[in-house]
C-alpha cells in the first residue's frame, strides 16, 4: 500500500465500521430449517427461532418433541442434518460462537472429584474470558454454595449440583444463557431463586432460553415462547400474543333466543346450565363486556355474575397440543 | 481460547483425574511391591552368586532376565492403568453428561480429545520411565547390573503404553468405559502372547508360526516396542551364551533391536488411531 493510498483506505474502514455499528444488533440465537434423524426417528423437523439480545424465550412442549435436541444443536453437541444455526452473530460450527455463551445441560454432572472452586475455574479457563477469583466466588455464592466451595462435588446432592450447574453457566460473562431443565433437581426455594436470577440477567441485557415443565415459571419469566411437538414449531409468539384470548364467565338466567345470539355476536359461547362462557375478541379495547351486559339487560336477561377470565399458558399449550394431535388423526384418516 | 491452552488445560485436568482418583495410589502400592520383592530376589542372586554357585556370565544372564521380568509386569501395571482409566475419562464422562458442559465451551472437540490423549500419555509414559528406573537402580545396587541403554529402553516401554493408551481411548470413544478398558489390556495380552509364540516359531525354525508374531506386532505395536524395550536392557553377552534363534524361543530375552522403520510404523501407528479417534469423538452426538 503507498503512502497517498492510505488515509483513503482508513477511511473506507473507518465508513464500513460504522456502517456494521448502525446495524441493529444479531440475535443471540437464530436458528433456521433445523433437522435431525436419529435412525427412523425424525426427532427434530424443520425448526426455526430467533432469541433476541435480551429477550427471554421459554421452550415448551411435551416430552420427546424435540427440545432437548434442539439446544444440544445449537451448542453444537449434537450434530444439524439439516439448517442453520447462528449464536451471537457467529456460525454456530465455530467454536468461538459459544464464547459469551452459558449453559446449563438437562444432565447436569460435573468432575466428582474437583472443587465447586475448581470447576468454576476450568470453565473461565476452557471460556477463554477473563473473570477474577472474586466474582467466581460470587457466582457461587449467587446460588448458595458460597459455604461449600472447597468441598468434592463426590459428596453433593442432585439440588447441589444443579445449582453448580447455574453458576458455571453464569460465571463466564455470558450474553446468551441457556438453561435446560433447570429446576428439575430444585426446591421451592430453588425454584424462587432460579426465577429471581433469570430476572436478574434480563435486567442485564443477557439472553435466555428456557426450557422447562415448569409453565407457571415460564409464564412469570418469559418475553416470548416457543411451542415444539413431535419436533416442529407448533406455535410461538409473545405471551401476549398467545394468550390475548381472554375469557368472560356469565352467570345468567331468562336468556332469550335474541340474549343468545347477542351473546354469539361478541365472541364463541360454551353454555354449562346457567353459567356462559364467552371468548373475548382479541382486539377489545375494553368496551365489549359493558356494551353486552348494558344489551342483555335490555333484553331482559337477568345478570347474575359477570366473572373476566384469562386463559393459562398451561390450557393455551395443552389447546395447541390437542389441536395437533386431532389434525394428525384427522389427516390418518 | 487458543488450541494449544485447551489441551494443556484438559491434559492438567486428566492428570489431577488420575491422582484424585486414586489411580496414582493404587499404581505406586503395587510398583513399590514389585521393587520391593524384585530387590529382594536379587540380593538373593547376588549371593548365590557371590557363593561362586553360579559363573559371572550365568549371573549377568539370570538379571538380564528377571529384570525383564519385572519391566514387563511395570508395563502390565502401566498398559492396565491407562487402558482402565482411558475408558471413565473419555467414554464415562461422555455417558454421564460430564462432557456436555465442558464442550459447551468454546473448544474444539478434537483439542478436547488430544488434552485427555495427552494427559494419559504423560500418566502412563511418567508412571513406566519412573518405576523403570527405581527399578534398574536395585538391580544396580544388589547386583551391579547396570541395562547397556537405560535410556531406549525405557523410551520404548514409554512409547509402548503411549501405543496401548491410543487404543484404549479409540475404543473408549465407540463402546463403553469397561468394555474399551478389557478389550485394550485383552488386545494388549493377546499381542504378547502371539509374539512368544511366534518367538517359539522362530526357535523352531517354524516359518508359519514365526509369522504370527511378525503379524500381530504389527497389527499393535505393543509387543513389538516391548521386544526392543528388553533387547535395550539386556547383557549383550546372552547371545554369547545362547543362539540367536534359542534367544527369540525365549519370552524374556529379545535376539535384535527395533528397526527405524518399525519405530516409524509404530509412530504412524499412534498417529492413524488416534486419527481415527478424533473422527469418531467429532462425529459424535452428544
Amino acid at each position: 500500500m503507498s503512502v497517498a493510498e492510505r488515509p483513503a483506505a482508513v477511511d473506507a474502514r473507518r465508513a464500513a465500521a460504522d456502517l456494521v455499528a448502525g446495524l441493529p444488533p444479531t440475535p443471540a440465537v437464530w436458528c433456521s430449517g433445523l433437522r435431525k434423524r436419529y435412525g427412523r426417528q425424525q426427532a427434530v423437523a424443520d425448526v426455526s427461532f430467533e432469541v433476541g439480545r435480551g429477550e427471554i424465550v421459554g421452550l415448551l412442549g411435551p416430552n420427546g418433541a424435540g427440545k432437548t435436541s434442539v439446544i444440544k444443536m445449537l451448542l453444537g453437541l449434537v450434530h444439524v442434518d439439516e439448517g442453520e444455526v447462528m449464536l451471537l452473530g457467529r456460525p454456530g460450527a465455530d467454536p468461538a460462537a459459544r464464547a459469551r455463551v452459558g449453559y446449563l445441560p438437562e444432565l447436569f454432572r460435573y468432575q466428582p472429584w474437583l472443587s465447586p472452586t475448581e470447576v468454576l475455574a476450568l470453565h473461565v479457563r476452557l471460556s477463554g474470558i477473563g473473570v477474577t477469583v472474586a466474582e467466581q466466588q460470587d457466582s457461587l455464592a449467587l446460588v448458595g454454595l458460597a459455604d461449600r466451595a472447597g468441598d468434592r462435588l463426590g459428596g453433593f446432592s442432585k439440588g447441589m449440583q444443579q445449582r453448580l450447574g447455574l453458576a458455571v453457566a453464569l460465571v463466564a460473562g455470558p450474553e446468551l444463557v441457556v438453561l435446560d431443565e433447570p429446576t428439575s433437581a430444585l426446591d421451592p426455594l430453588g425454584r424462587a431463586d432460579v426465577r429471581d436470577i433469570v430476572l436478574t440477567l434480563k435486567e442485564r441485557g443477557v439472553a435466555v432460553l428456557l426450557n422447562s415443565h415448569l409453565i407457571g415459571e415460564v409464564e412469570r419469566v418469559c418475553d416470548r415462547v416457543v411451542i415444539l411437538d413431535r419436533g416442529q414449531v407448533a406455535a410461538s409468539g409473545t405471551l401476549a400474543e398467545l394468550l390475548g384470548q381472554r375469557e368472560l364467565h356469565l352467570r345468567l338466567s331468562d336468556v332469550s333466543a335474541e340474549a343468545e345470539a347477542r351473546l354469539a355476536a361478541t365472541g364463541q359461547v360454551d353454555r354449562t346450565g346457567d353459567v356462559f362462557t364467552l371468548a373475548l375478541p382479541a382486539d377489545d379495547h375494553g368496551t365489549a363486556v359493558p356494551d353486552l351486559v348494558r344489551d342483555l339487560a335490555a333484553l331482559g336477561v337477568r345478570v347474575h355474575a359477570v366473572e373476566p377470565a384469562r386463559i393459562t399458558l398451561e390450557e393455551r399449550l395443552l389447546g395447541i397440543l390437542r389441536e395437533g394431535a386431532a389434525a394428525r388423526s384427522g389427516d390418518a384418516r | 481460547m487458543t488450541t494449544t491452552r485447551t489441551v494443556l488445560t484438559i491434559a492438567a485436568l486428566t492428570l489431577r483425574e488420575a491422582t484424585r482418583r486414586r489411580v496414582l495410589m493404587a499404581l505406586t502400592v503395587l510398583t513399590v511391591a514389585l521393587i520391593a520383592l524384585s530387590g529382594w530376589g536379587f540380593s538373593r542372586l547376588a549371593a548365590e552368586s557371590g557363593g561362586s554357585a553360579l559363573t559371572s556370565g550365568e549371573a549377568r544372564l539370570t538379571a538380564s532376565i528377571v529384570l525383564n521380568l519385572v519391566m514387563f509386569g511395570f508395563s502390565l501395571i502401566a498398559a492396565l492403568g491407562t487402558a482402565f482409566l482411558a475408558g471413565p475419562t473419555v467414554s464415562g464422562e461422555t455417558e454421564s453428561g460430564i462432557v456436555l458442559a465442558v464442550l459447551a465451551r468454546p473448544i474444539r472437540r478434537s483439542a478436547y480429545l488430544m488434552g485427555k490423549w495427552l494427559g494419559l500419555a504423560a500418566f502412563g509414559s511418567g508412571f513406566v520411565v519412573l518405576a523403570g528406573l527405581v527399578q534398574c537402580l536395585v538391580v544396580r545396587a544388589t547386583t551391579d547390573y547396570w541395562p547397556p541403554q537405560p535410556v531406549t529402553a525405557l523410551a520404548l516401554l514409554a512409547a509402548q503404553t503411549t501405543v496401548l493408551l491410543t487404543l484404549a481411548v479409540l475404543l473408549s470413544t465407540a463402546i463403553s468405559p469397561m468394555a474399551s478398558g478389557v478389550v485394550a489390556v485383552g488386545l494388549f495380552c493377546t499381542t504378547w502372547v502371539a509374539g512368544v509364540v511366534g518367538g517359539v516359531g522362530e526357535g523352531l525354525g517354524n516359518e508359519a508360526v514365526g509369522r504370527v508374531g511378525t503379524v500381530s506386532r504389527v497389527l499393535l505395536p505393543t509387543d513389538g516396542l516391548w521386544q526392543g524395550a528388553m533387547h535395550a536392557f539386556q547383557d549383550p553377552s546372552v547371545f554369547a551364551t545362547f543362539g540367536g534363534e534359542d534367544v527369540e524361543a525365549f519370552p524374556f530375552l529379545s535376539s535384535s533391536p527395533l528397526t527405524a522403520t518399525y519405530l516409524a510404523w509404530a509412530a504412524l501407528w499412534v498417529a492413524m488411531v488416534w486419527g481415527l479417534a478424533a473422527t469418531s469423538f467429532v462425529r459424535k452426538d452428544l
